[in-house]
Formats: C-alpha cells, structure tokens, sequence
C-alpha cells in the first residue's frame, strides 16, 4: 500500500486556505443526515464533537471517565502557543512553524506544521470568546511567557493550570450541544472494537462500564481522540486510566501506526519515591522560565547531601554546577524538553544525582526570587529594603505565578520549595507517535480520523511545550470539523448504518470473547503486575537512551511477558458489572502488544532524533545525531500476522521550506 | 524516605454491590505502609492484597492522581477528601495518619449522588447543571474578534479565574448537611458573570442553572461554610453570594 498524505502542494501559506476551498463541503440540510463518532472527550475530542454538532452532524461522544470534563488535558499546566506576536517581539506563522519543525528535529510534515501554526491564532480568540479565563496583564491585555526552544514569549496560560481552563471550555462547548441534543453522550463507557463495514470505519463496539453491557454503535465516522500511549511505560504523567486501546484497536483493524518509538520524557517531574508509585508527577515547564537546574560540582557534597549530612542552600555558587547553562549558553535552562532530560540523565548517571535513588537534580528559586524581589521593591519605592523583605515580596511573586505548582509539590514530597530546591527528575510525558494520518486526518481506514496525540502528525521527534494544547484544540476545532466533509459528502445518501449486520456481529463476539477469556482464567497475577513488569522493560531499555542489544532483549521479554500474562491473569469478579479489573486487564493486554511495536520500530531507527535517543549516532559531545540521508522518514507500522511481524511503510519527508540543520541550542 | 517500619492500619471501608444493593463496612488490616504513599496508592496496596486472596478488590473512582480531574471522591473519617485541606485524595498523603490508626473510608453521600459500587458514586447530575446553562453560547468560528478586542481589568479575571480552577469533585455537596450544589453552581456562575464575554445572557443562565440544580435534587444553601472549607480548591462562598445576586436581578428583570 502506498501512503498517500494527501498534503496540498503550491506555497505553504496558501495551502490550508486553498485546501478548504477545493474540499467536498456537505450542505447544511444534509449534515443532519450524517452520524459521526467521537471517542475521547480531551481537548481534541471535545473541541471536535462540539464543532461538529454545532455544523449540524448527529454527534455520539464516548469517554471512559465519569464525566467529559475529566479527560486528561485537563491535567497540562504550562501553557498553549500562538503565533499572535502580542510581546511585539517577532514572532509570527512562520516562526511558530520554524520552531516547531526544528523543535519536532525535522522529523515532521511541513504542510501540517505550518497549518497548526496557521490557526494557532485562531484558538486564542475562540477560547476568550468562551469565556476562557486566561492570564491579563494590568492594562487588561492578554499575558504571555516563554517556553524552552524558542526565542520568543508566545505562550497563553491561567496560572499553572491551562489545560484544565480550556478542557472546561471545550467541555462547556460540548455540554451545549448535549443540551440541545445534537451530541449524545456516553459516559463511562470504553471503545473496545472498531467496525469496519466494506473497507469503512462504519461503528465501534463499546461497554458500558457501570452495567458491563456490550453496544453496537455506528456512525459514518469515527474520530478517535483517546490520547497518548504513554502508559505502556507504567510509570508516567498520564492519567492512571490513560491507554491505547481504541488507537490499538483500529490498528488491528488496518490502521497504521506511525513512529511508535517518538516519546517525550519530561525532564520537570517529581522523582520516584518507592516500589508503590502508581505514577509519577509533573512540574510544568514553566519553571524553567525561573528555575535554574543544577547538582553539585563535587562529588563529596552529593554524598553528603543524600547522607543528610549538607543542605542545598548551604552549598556556594562556585559549588554547584548549573550544567544546562554550562553546555547550553544561549538557550540555558530553556532548552527543549529531550535536550534537557538527556542532561540530567548525564549528570546522574555520573553519579551526581541528589536522593537516595540517585536520580534527582535541583531547580532552584532562589535567584529569581531575589530578583523579583528586588524589582518588586524598586516598584513599591523601597530599594532598600532588608533582605527578609526582599525574599518575601520575591516569594509573593513567585507564588502569583506558580502558587498551585508549589503547593502541588509540598503535599507530595512534604518539601517547601520557596525554602529550599526542587528536587526533579524526567519521566515520560507524551507520546510524538500515533496513529498515522493524512493531511485531512484520516488514518489508513477510510473513515476513521484520529485527532490530537493520539495521531502522530504535528510534533515530528520532539514536542515543544505548550504545542500539545494548541494541535490538541486545533485538530478539533479549526481542521477536522472542516476535513471531515470532505469524505462524509459521499454518504449523504447513504441513511444510517444498521447495526445488525455481520461485521457488527463479528466485532461483538470477538470483544466478548476476548473478556470473557480473561475473566475465566484461572492465574494468580494482577493486571498491574503484568503491567508494572513491562514499565520497567520499556524503562531500562526503551527509555531515555537506547541501543541495538537492550532493544533486542526488550523485544524477547516482552513476549515472554505477553505469554505469562495469558497463563497467569487473574480478573476478580465478572463481565457484567462495574469491573475496574477487567477494564485495567483488557489495557494492560493491548499495551503488551504494542510495546513490542515500538522496539520495533526503536531499534530499525539508527539514528537519533528528538527524543529518540540511539547510544550509537551520537557526536562526541555526546549530543543526538540524525541521519538525514536514510532517515528523513515516517515509519508507519501496518500490523503483520500477530505483534512480533509488523510491516514497515515509509513515507518520506520533503522540506522545502526548512533547511535541514543538525539541531543546536548551544 | 525513612528508614523505619511502615505504619499499621486498620481500614474500614464501605462495600457495596451495585445501587439496587445494601451495602456495609467492612474492616481490612493493613501493614507496613509508607508515609510516603498517597491515599489511593495506599488503597492500590489493599486492592493488591484483596486480588491475591482471591476477593474483590474496592472499586473506586480516580484517575490523574494529581488533584486536578475531579474523579476521586470520598469520605475519609468523616470528611471529604480526608483531614489534609486543599488537597483532593489523591493528594492525600499517608503522613497524615500515624501507626495503629483506625480510618474509615465511605463514599460521598447525597440523594443527587447515588452509589454505583463500593465508594463509586453517580455525579452526573453536575454534568447536567452546566448542560442548563453553564457556558457561552459562540459557535466555533475562524472569524471571533481578535482576544485582544476587549481589554478585562486584571483584578476581575483573577477572580473569575479563581472561580473557574473548580473541579467539579462533588465534595461540597458532600460536606453539607444539606446536600446543596451552591457551591459548585456559584463557581460557574461567577466566573461568566466576571467576564464580559460571559454577561451576555447572565440571566438566562443562572435561572437555568439554579433551576436544573433544584430538580436534581440538591438542597438549599443555609450559610454554614462548610463547603468552603472542604473545597479542595478553596472556592470562596462570595461565589454564593455572588450568584444571589445575579439570581435576584434576573428574576426581578424577569417578571
């Protein structure tokens, strides 16, 4: 099969807006004859359902959560980009889509890229319309700030919860529409199988989670915007509940899965505290707009200070080494995320890390609260105030723009980070891989959209902060509700899907067969011991760095595991009830598969690029290395016979807009 | 991390087959808990024990395990969301217990909250408030004014800010000995009355909203501040007072 990414050719600034215009449109009468799917209730998915009922299409939106409100955007901290240029400070479309191309290690679609940062202007607007409560400034006037890998302050935010702020809009968007009945809302419900019906995505077999009831549900599309597979590593920032399943499903199904092995670690997270993690918590990258990173120069005072024996604050400026500002002067403790985890990994593999696991490094605030401080002084017309005085109002400004992070973090680790340093350590965060799309978003089932992070389409290698937000919202409202018409206007004829039809069966049976196996196995292990074992694999093997002999050795566990979990599973309790067990068993088994995949796909990838780090292509600073010439590609994976033969397509990337440079931040 | 013996525990906890069933505590003994752990990894432990001896683990509803999705939600000795303050459950952290402690562990309680299992409970009922009316009604468009077109005194959008960092957990409701939704509907109405964009059909929206709240089966605010001091995001009751407010003009202009 041939992949076809369907992206527009002529100057990329007219693309988008020369797409739209050629598109199939369907009229206003006949959208009310089109039912469309929409799984996940996230920034994509909600924007999504909303923007299309309000079109006039017949929405079903699916979340597995109680409520649409819950789904796991709601958790993003930091921030969301546009290229609106308010700082007066350059910024413009082509930059955002510089950096972000750049940022992603050229490892990305120009076309798509430069369409996200085309209507990036656009989200902001809508959001204020919503009644979205962003960050002002004095004058009334919307507030920025920066964010690591560009030059500019692009970034909108409400304090230290954004997601949460424009998850409530899209959510509110979302309960309009309920309102008047054009979105049909499934609560706790979970797509556990596509249908496909003559080569369409044509409905999905979901449980009902608090009845345990099996429903056909059909559609003339299925969105899938059920996020990130970043679970697959156990421990992550991701929401406990996060998973692959619906993206798994529709692989199984045909759809191609494109560069599994591209995920961010998260170098702002609180560090590992004992066996029990459940998961793992980040500290928004804000902060390193005033945090400043740093361990010990010497050794001795790292053994002290795990020892108990020194105390951060104790130790002088020449004492300490603040290795991202040594390595990385002119972007310093704003380097993007993979160059910034990779260093702290250096350092505490070195044998510099502060905690007893030996993996931790500090960010500290005390400088900025000093010079806070002091600005603040100067304002208030006592420049010479004490140094007490000082601290406090530098504290008091620190706490307007981090209040919540820093509280956050004290309930956690019982730390006062206004007094003494954070302690963090990367984790995964998000996952650049995903479903393959075209430039309309559909994935290889006709049919079948995939929107957010759960497509792979915008970030390349590496994701810069606040972009998730932004592709997130503007999949969902400003492209798929557009791209869509221009399948569905084929189906205006059509009349709804029935449901009885042998493929509805077939899926149906296989989803019952499927759990009623795992129920009626007679093992002794838990899904999360299953679960917590394959972490620790894609962890040491799959993680920060990796190389062809780890890869291979994960390939072979991870199917040793795949043929325990089968003998060995217990599920508690039975197929028709409120089973947490059951939902978390049938998760873990899709996970077990698609670890594989991505050493697959990690090991066939020798070079490095973005997050994706191979210990064999690096320089001799020891900084990540592309190769252009057999690399500039999209792997996109096509399941084989079963999860040990993917097929490798490729679909190569032209950049004609960008040069290609070997990525610097020095 | 210390070095010494984890803490023991007894927990009771409240079982519960499904809505149509009678439900009881039942008591679990637990050993060796870290004071690191949170809340729901501590129950994550039980649940782990439960499974290995064959039984069925509690069912309970959580999901970001950061404070911030709003899933976690019950009564922990008595209070929503535990002793800590300002903090959800799954922020809880096990320091606030010491060795030998007894905890009972419910889930919230309120007619509009009907169990589903164990401490799972139904809180669609929110869902349906904001479906009456909490959001704006502007249509995706590519064509809204520009974010910047009208300015919004700082003060006023911290507020409305303030109001909006709601996340809908339920436990004001379940800290009120009315069982009142007041303060989670005030949030909501604050935050657009606060804003400009939101003052267009303020008073459609909070005589819907009230109106939803009322038939869903939540009782009445009698200014008791209990809710405010659960409220694991500190939602302030001038929220309430603001919402009087606005209802009393907009049944005034109404008739």
């Amino acid at each position: 099969m041939q992949l076809d990414s369907k992206c527009p050719t002529g100057p990329i600034k007219d693309q988008w807006t020369d797409h739209k215009n050629k598109i199939n449109v369907v009229n206003p009468a006949n959208k009310r004859l089109i039912d469309v799917i929409v799984v996940g209730t996230g920034l994509a998915g909600g924007s999504a359902a909303a923007s299309l009922a309000e079109m006039g299409y017949n929405v079903k939106s699916f979340c597995f959560q109680d409520s649409p409100r819950r789904a796991h955007s709601i958790a993003a901290q930091g921030g969301i980009n546009a290229a609106k240029n308010y700082q007066n400070d350059g910024d413009s479309v082509y930059r955002l889509f510089y950096d972000t191309v750049k940022g992603g290690d050229y490892r990305a679609r120009e076309s798509n890229v430069y369409r996200l940062a085309e209507v990036s202007t656009n989200i902001i607007d809508q959001c204020v319309a919503q009644g979205v409560p962003f960050a002002r400034e004095y004058g009334g006037l919307l507030d920025n700030r920066s964010f690591g890998g560009v030059l500019v302050s692009r970034t909108f935010y409400a304090k230290g919860q954004t997601g949460q702020q424009l998850l409530l809009g899209a959510y509110s968007a979302m309960s309009r529409q309920i309102g008047k009945g054009k979105i049909k809302m499934f609560n706790r419900h979970e797509m556990l199988e596509l249908v496909v019906v003559d080569g369409k995505a044509r409905g999905i077999i979901a449980r009902n989670l608090v009845t345990g009831e099996l429903q056909r549900h059909s559609a003339h599309a299925v969105v899938l915007a059920t996020g990130g597979y970043g679970n697959v590593f156990f421990l992550s920032t991701n929401a406990m509940g996060s998973n692959v399943t619906a993206s798994w499903r529709a692989h199984k199904k045909g759809a191609f899965f494109a560069n599994p092995c591209y995920t961010q670690i998260h170098p702002t997270c609180i560090p590992r505290s004992g066996d029990y993690q459940s998961k793992l918590t980040l500290m928004s990258e804000s902060l390193r707009n005033d945090g400043r990173i740093w361990v010990p120069k010497n050794i001795e005072d790292v053994e002290a200070i795990r020892k108990g024996k020194k105390k951060p604050t104790e130790l002088s400026e020449e004492e300490r080494d603040y290795y991202l500002e040594r390595r990385y002067p002119s972007f310093g403790n704003l380097v993007p995320r993979d160059v910034a985890s990779r260093a702290a990994k250096e350092r505490c593999d070195a044998g510099y890390g502060v905690n007893e696991t030996g993996e931790a490094v500090y960010l500290d605030f005390a400088s900025a609260i000093e010079r806070y401080g002091k600005e603040q002084a100067t304002i208030e017309g006592n420049e010479n105030s004490s140094k007490e005085e000082i601290i406090r109002l530098g504290e008091q400004v620190i706490e307007n723009k981090y209040g919540n992070l820093f509280q956050m973090y004290e309930k956690i680790t019982d730390d006062n980070p206004y007094k003494t340093p954070m302690k963090i350590y990367p984790a995964v965060h998000y996952t650049m891989g995903g479903l393959w799309v075209d430039y309309n978003l559909m994935t290889t089932v006709k049919g079948c959209y995939a929107a957010g992070e759960a497509n792979f389409s915008d970030h390349g290698a590496n994701r810069l902060g606040a972009s998730a937000l932004m592709q997130g919202l503007a999949d969902g409202y400003f492209v798929l509700p557009y791209t869509i018409g221009d399948y569905l206007a084929d189906d205006i004829r059509t009349g709804p899907i029935p449901t009885d039809s042998k493929e509805f069966d077939e899926a149906e049976k296989a989803v019952k067969t499927r759990l009623e196996m795992l129920i009626s196995n007679k093992g002794t292990k838990s899904a999360d011991y299953y679960h917590r074992k394959l972490g620790k694999i894609m962890w040491d093997k799959c993680g920060m760095a990796r190389n062809e002999k780890e890869l291979n050795e994960a390939i072979a566990e991870i199917k040793e595991i795949r043929q325990d979990f089968y003998k060995n599973i217990f599920v508690p309790g039975s197929t028709s009830e409120f089973n947490p067990e059951l939902e978390k068993a049938a998760r873990v088994e899709d996970f077990l598969e698609l670890g594989e995949l991505f050493a697959h796909d990690a090991l066939h990838r020798e070079e490095s690029c973005g997050g994706h780090f191979r210990d064999e292509s690096q320089t001799e600073e020891g900084e990540a290395k592309r190769d252009d010439d057999n690399y500039t590609y999209v792997a996109a994976w096509e399941h084989g016979v079963s999860p040990s033969d993917p097929i490798l397509h490729k679909e190569e990337l032209t950049f004609e807009n960008i040069e290609l440079k070997q990525r610097s931040y020095k | 991390m210390s070095n010494q013996a984890g803490m023991n525990l007894t927990l009771k906890v409240w079982r519960q087959k499904d809505g149509n069933s009678k439900g009881k505590i039942e008591t679990y003994k637990l050993a060796d808990i870290s004071e690191h752990m949170s809340f729901l990894e501590m129950l994550d432990v039980l649940n782990e024990q439960l499974i290995s001896e064959g039984k069925e683990p509690v069912a309970f509803d959580h999901d970001c395990r950061e404070g911030i999705c709003g899933s976690c939600s019950m009564h922990i000795n008595g209070e929503p969301h535990g002793p800590d303050r300002g903090v959800t459950t799954c922020q809880l952290h096990m320091r606030k217990f010491k060795d030998g402690d007894t905890i009972y562990v419910e889930p919230f309680r309120a007619k509009a909250f009907p169990v589903i299992k164990d401490l799972v409970v139904d809180r669609s009922a929110f869902d349906r408030i904001i479906q009456a009316g909490g959001f704006v009604s502007v249509n995706t468009s590519g064509n809204s004014q520009d974010a910047n077109a009208i300015p919004i005194p700082k003060a006023e959008a911290d507020k409305a800010f303030d109001a909006a960092t709601c996340i809908g957990c339920g436990a004001c409701v379940a800290s009120c000995k009315n069982a009142s939704a007041m303060l989670f509907v005030s949030a909501k109405v604050s935050q657009f009355a606060l804003l400009p964009q939101g003052q267009v059909e303020g008073k459609e929206r909070v005589l819907n909203m009230v109106q939803q709240m009322d038939d869903e089966g939540f009782g009445n605010c009698t200014n008791t501040g209990a809710c405010e001091v659960e409220c694991p995001k500190g939602i302030s009751l001038e929220n309430i007072a603001r919402m009087n407010r606005e209802f009393l003009k907009a049944k005034i202009h109404k008739e």
